[in-house]
Parts: C-alpha cells; structure tokens; sequence
C-alpha cells in the first residue's frame, strides 16, 4: 500500500500548488503520512506518536512553510530526526578496561545470540584478541554442541559447559578457563528468554553481578513488530544494557523495532547481522536505518 | 447501563489496541472502517459494543481461511517452513509428541542440515517423543534427506512424517529455490507430498510476517501456520491480516518451550487477548 514516503508527501503537497503559502493544516496532513510511514515500519504505535509530535515543531517552522518543495523539505526534516534519535553516529564496542573483557549475550528466544555470539568471537579473533566462547544456554536442546561447532569452525576455544550445570557456575567457571588459555575476552552466550520470565530474569543478573560484563547486549531480531519496546525496556531495567545487535537485517523489514528500541531506552544499537555465516556482521549507520524505515 | 459514548477519543483507543497488537495499520483501518456505518446509524450502543463488534470481525476473518487438509494419506507428509528461528525445530517436536499421543506413528526428517548442530536438536526432540529421525551428516543435500524420510515413512508404515528445513529469509532467492526443490523432490517419491506445508510464525514479529506467508506461499503453496512464542506479551495480530488476505488457517499455537506447549488455535480467544 505505501510504497515510498516521498511519493505520498508529494502527493500531499500537490494539492497545494497555486494555492499559494502553506498552512499549519497541509503540515498536519504530512505528518500523518509520515505517521502512517512508521506504523508501517512497526515503529511503536507510542514511538511514532511522539516523534511526529517532535517533528511538527521544526515543519511549522521557517524551513517547511517557505519552501518551494515542501516534500522533499519534510522528508529531510524527518530523516535528520530520525537518524539523530538514532545516535547520529555508528557507536563501537567496548573493550577498554583490564582484561578479561565480558561480553554478555541476551534477548529472546531465537533472536540469533548463539550466531552473533560466534560473528562476535571471529570480530574480536580479527582484531588480535584471544576470545573464548562459552555456551550458557542450558535450556535449548543442543545449544552448546551449536556453539561448539561455531568455535571449530573459526578455531576459537570453546568453554566446556556442562548440560546439567548452573548457567552462573558455568560462567564463573569460564573465568578459570580464560586464564589457563590466556584468553583476554569471554563472551557468554545465555538461553533465549521472555522478558517476563522472573527466574531466568533473575538468573541473568546473577551471572552480570558475578562477571561484570563491559558489554551486555541485547540481540534483537529486526523483523520484531510492536513489541520490541516490552522486551528492550524490560531486559534495561534489569540489567543496564550496554548496546543492541540487530539481526536479520539483510531481509525486507523495514526496521522500525530499531528506532523503537533506542527511543524507550536510550541504549545505542551497536552492531547489525546481515546473514547467517559468521563474517555476516557489521557496524550500525543510523541514517541507512532512517532511509529504510522510511521506505527510502 | 450504557457505557462510554463512542466519539474520536474511543476510536483513536481502539485504533491503537489494534496496532499495538500488530494488526498493522491497514488491517486496522479497515476494521475500524467498516464499523463507522454501524456506529453512524447508533447501532452500536456504547464503546463496549463497538470493542464487541471489532473482536467479532476479527474472528470472521479466521472464520473464512481454508481448512487444513485432513490426514488421509498413509504416511501423511508434513513439511515445515520459515524465517530463521521462528520455532520450526521445536515447533516440529511439539506436533510430533501431540500426534504420538493421539496414537499416530510419527518420523521426523532433519533436512535443516545447514544449520550447526540442528539436526542434533531435532534427535533431542526425536528422543523425548520417542519416535524415528532420519538424518544425515551437516552439509548434506536437504533433499535428499527428506527424499530418505519419506522412503523409510513409506517402508516403516508410519502415519505422519515430519520434515524440518532450515530457517531462510524469503527475500533470499537461491534458499527459497532450495525450498522448491526439497517440496518437488518429496512430490516425486509420493504422489501428492507434501500434503501439508506449515509456515511457523513468531508471533512477536511485526508487519514483515505477511511478506514472509506471501512469498513462502508462492514458493512452496502453503497449507496452514503455526504461530509460536504466544507465551510473550505480543499478540501475534499480523495473522489477521495474513488470514485476510491469503485465508491460510492457523493450525496450532505455541505457547513455550515444553513438550506440551502447543495449542489449537482459537479465534476468539485470539481475539479476546488482542484487547485484554
Ligand atoms: N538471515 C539471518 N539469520 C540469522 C542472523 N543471525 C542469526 N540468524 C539465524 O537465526 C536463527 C537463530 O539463531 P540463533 O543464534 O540460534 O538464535 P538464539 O538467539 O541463540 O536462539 P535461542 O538460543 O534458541 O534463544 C539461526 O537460523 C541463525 O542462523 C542474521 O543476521 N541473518
Ligand atoms: N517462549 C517460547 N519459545 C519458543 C516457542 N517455540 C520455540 N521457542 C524457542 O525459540 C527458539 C528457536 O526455536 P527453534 O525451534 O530452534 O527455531 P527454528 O525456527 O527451528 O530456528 P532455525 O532452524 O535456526 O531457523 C528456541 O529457543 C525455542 O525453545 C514458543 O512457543 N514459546
Ligand atoms: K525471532
Ligand atoms: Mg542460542
Ligand atoms: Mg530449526
């Protein structure tokens, strides 16, 4: 139904020709397509409510209502903010601090944590560090064979976790594993959970509190809808995020959970997976995620 | 008593409701649309009754999708589709357990063999059913694999066979080929297999759920959907609108991790939590 934010702003704006200045009326009527546009993109129903509402500021301003090409002057309007929520500029990992350093892998069911925690290991590999993988999932079948497989395929240790283990024993255990091998980096794959899910909430924060991890961070599946918000706000609370892994992104969603996620807590989305091979995993550019929420 | 009066403030509630459960918001308006005659002409009383009439149109939309296809053929092929980590896997062990208990003798076919230690998942799944896997080694041809399984379901005379494929993107060309290939290899060794071909969907997935039912039913023809993690806070509504406009049936739902945590689906109870 909508293809392309420009063409229905064009669209909007094409009514007005002759008919001289624009009204604070035409401008509302924008900034419902650009409202629709985001509903679309499974932006939070909330989210959208209030950027648009953040938007309508600079549009009845100067900018927009003396412009001769009113569309294109709301889409820049609407993409610089958009991009700017988003953190204007792509935000790297965090690996200062004495080693080893923790990164903590969290977020739902199939998300992609266990894939993102071995692109991970092959990123820090690359970068001259010496990661160890170490498989805290308990709970899905096969979990910790996945991650070693990951491990064999990159040549990357993999900490070997008990299947009747404690997910926060397997973790401090890890710890020993690091220096043995002389690791400078774990990174901890934990089971997919629900955000309303209290002992395995619980759980995560024991395993933070014990390792202090410089890097918790929440995968999230692109293609996630209206929810994002629930889950992002919920594992926050618990836990401080440090960054967001958006996966899946290679597809066609457009996204909006991104900008959804960063609006309610603040926390930079960090890296995005483009595949399911191990080399599939890049930095974050806000203002490509603002073009493609828009359609654009 | 009458309640709320029905005016913009009611309306632009129930608009979001529905878009917060991902119904999207062309679905949205449309059900909201079609209601304004009703609500002009005061045939609907208050905002309850307007809440009433919209949980009943959603249900109408299930009321006219297709009904799955019935178990006739001996073994009765089961092939199982979707994006990446859906729930297919577990969704596969969920079924295959539901049906045992019916008294069916069921096999299972790891054709996902792209996926590191997926097949492994599916054995584990096999084991806590208790029922036959054919599997080959990672890297295998998927085929292949669901051409064995539905050999040795023929040669076992099992009732229900069913097939695990690794999870794709349906934007990506040469998986979605693989896809058509595995369905057309399963149709050259029984006639008529796959007789059922289930698209699980997450329900916590927003508006790209309805180009994943379109293209993986052009791909492959679906016969039905799954929608798993209905235990989370979202309400999975997008199936409305792939109910609307492709009138596939919704099979089950899943509703957790466990082997017993599979449902019929129910339409007005799906409806009642969209609004509760
Ligand atoms: N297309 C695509 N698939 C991905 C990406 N990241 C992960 N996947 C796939 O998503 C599926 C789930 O990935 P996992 O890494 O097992 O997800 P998880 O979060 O560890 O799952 P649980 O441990 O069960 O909660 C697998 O099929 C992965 O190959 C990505 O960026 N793109
Ligand atoms: N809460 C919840 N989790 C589920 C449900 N169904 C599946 N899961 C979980 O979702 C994750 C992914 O499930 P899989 O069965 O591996 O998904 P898949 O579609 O086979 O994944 P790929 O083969 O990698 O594409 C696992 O952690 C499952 O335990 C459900 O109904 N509710
Ligand atoms: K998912
Ligand atoms: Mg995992
Ligand atoms: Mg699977």
């Amino acid at each position: 139904m909508f293809d392309n934010l420009s063409d229905r702003l064009a669209e909007t704006f094409k009514r007005l020709k002759g008919h001289g200045k624009l009204s604070e009326a035409n401008i509302a009527d924008a900034l419902r397509e650009v409202r629709l546009a985001l509903l679309e993109a499974d932006v939070n129903y909330k989210v959208a409510k209030d950027f648009v509402a953040g938007v309508r500021e600079r549009a009845v301003g100067q900018e927009v209502m003396k412009s001769l090409t009113p569309a294109q002057q709301v889409i820049k309007i609407v993409r610089e903010e958009l991009s700017s929520l988003m953190g204007g500029q792509a935000e790297g990992l965090n690996l200062i601090g004495r080693p080893p350093q923790v990164l903590m892998m969290v977020g739902l069911q199939g998300a992609g944590k266990t894939t993102t925690a071995g692109k991970l290991a092959r990123m820090l590999a690359g970068m001259g560090k010496k990661p160890l993988l170490v498989p805290a999932d308990v709970q899905r079948p096969a979990a910790i064979e996945q991650l070693k497989k990951l491990g064999a395929q990159l040549g990357v240790p993999v900490h070997d976790s008990d299947p009747g283990g404690d997910p926060v024993d397997i973790c401090v255990r890890a710890l020993g594993t690091a220096s043995r091998l002389g690791c400078d980096a774990l990174i901890l794959d934990t089971a997919g959970r629900l955000h309303i899910d209290e002992p395995l909430m619980a759980q995560l924060e024991r395993i933070k509190q014990k390792l202090q991890p410089g890097e918790i961070l929440l995968v999230a599946d692109a293609m996630t809808g209206q929810d994002a918000v629930n889950v992002a706000e919920a594992f926050h609370q618990r836990l401080g995020l440090s960054g967001v892994v958006l996966t899946k992104v290679e597809g066609d969603a457009r996204g909006g959970a991104a900008l959804s996620i960063r609006a309610v807590t603040g926390v930079p989305i960090k890296l995005v997976g483009v595949g399911e091979k191990l080399d599939a995993l890049e930095p974050f550019h806000p203002d490509r995620m603002a073009g493609r929420i828009l359609g654009m | 008593a009458i309640g709320r009066k029905i005016d913009d403030e009611v309306l632009d509630e129930l608009e979001e409701v529905l878009v917060t459960a991902d119904l999207g918001v062309k679905t949205t308006a449309e059900l909201i649309g079609g209601l304004r005659g009703k609500v002009r002409r005061k045939e609907l009383a208050d905002a309850e009754a307007l809440k009433g009439a919209l949980r009943a149109g959603i249900e109408e939309i299930f009321g006219r999708t297709a009904a799955p296809p019935a178990m006739t053929a001996k073994p009765h092929v089961i092939m199982v589709v979707g994006v990446n980590g859906v729930g297919k896997t577990t969704t596969i062990g969920k079924l295959a357990s539901h049906l045992s208990a019916q008294g069916k003798k069921v096999m299972l076919g790891a054709a996902d063999t792209f996926r590191a230690a997926a097949a492994e998942q599916l054995e584990i799944w096999a084991q806590r059913v208790g029922c036959p896997i054919v599997r080959q080694k990672e890297g295998a041809d998927p085929s292949a694999v669901a051409y064995d399984t539905v050999e040795a379901a023929v040669g076992r005379g099992v009732d229900v066979a069913i097939i695990d494929t690794a999870g794709r993107l349906h934007t990506k060309v040469n998986l979605m080929d693989e896809l058509r290939k595995i369905h057309r290899v399963i149709g050259k060794k029984m006639d008529g297999a796959p007789h059922e071909v289930i698209l699980v969907l997450d329900a916590t997935t927003g508006q790209n759920a309805l180009n994943q039912a379109k293209m993986f039913n052009e791909a492959v023809q679906l016969t039905g959907l799954i929608l798993t993690k209905l235990d989370g806070t979202a309400k999975g509504g997008v199936a409305v609108a792939i109910a609307g406009e492709l009138k596939l049936p919704i099979c089950y739902v899943g509703v957790g991790e466990h082997l017993d945590d599979l449902r019929p689906f129910d339409a007005r109870e799906f409806a009642e939590a969209i609004f509760g």
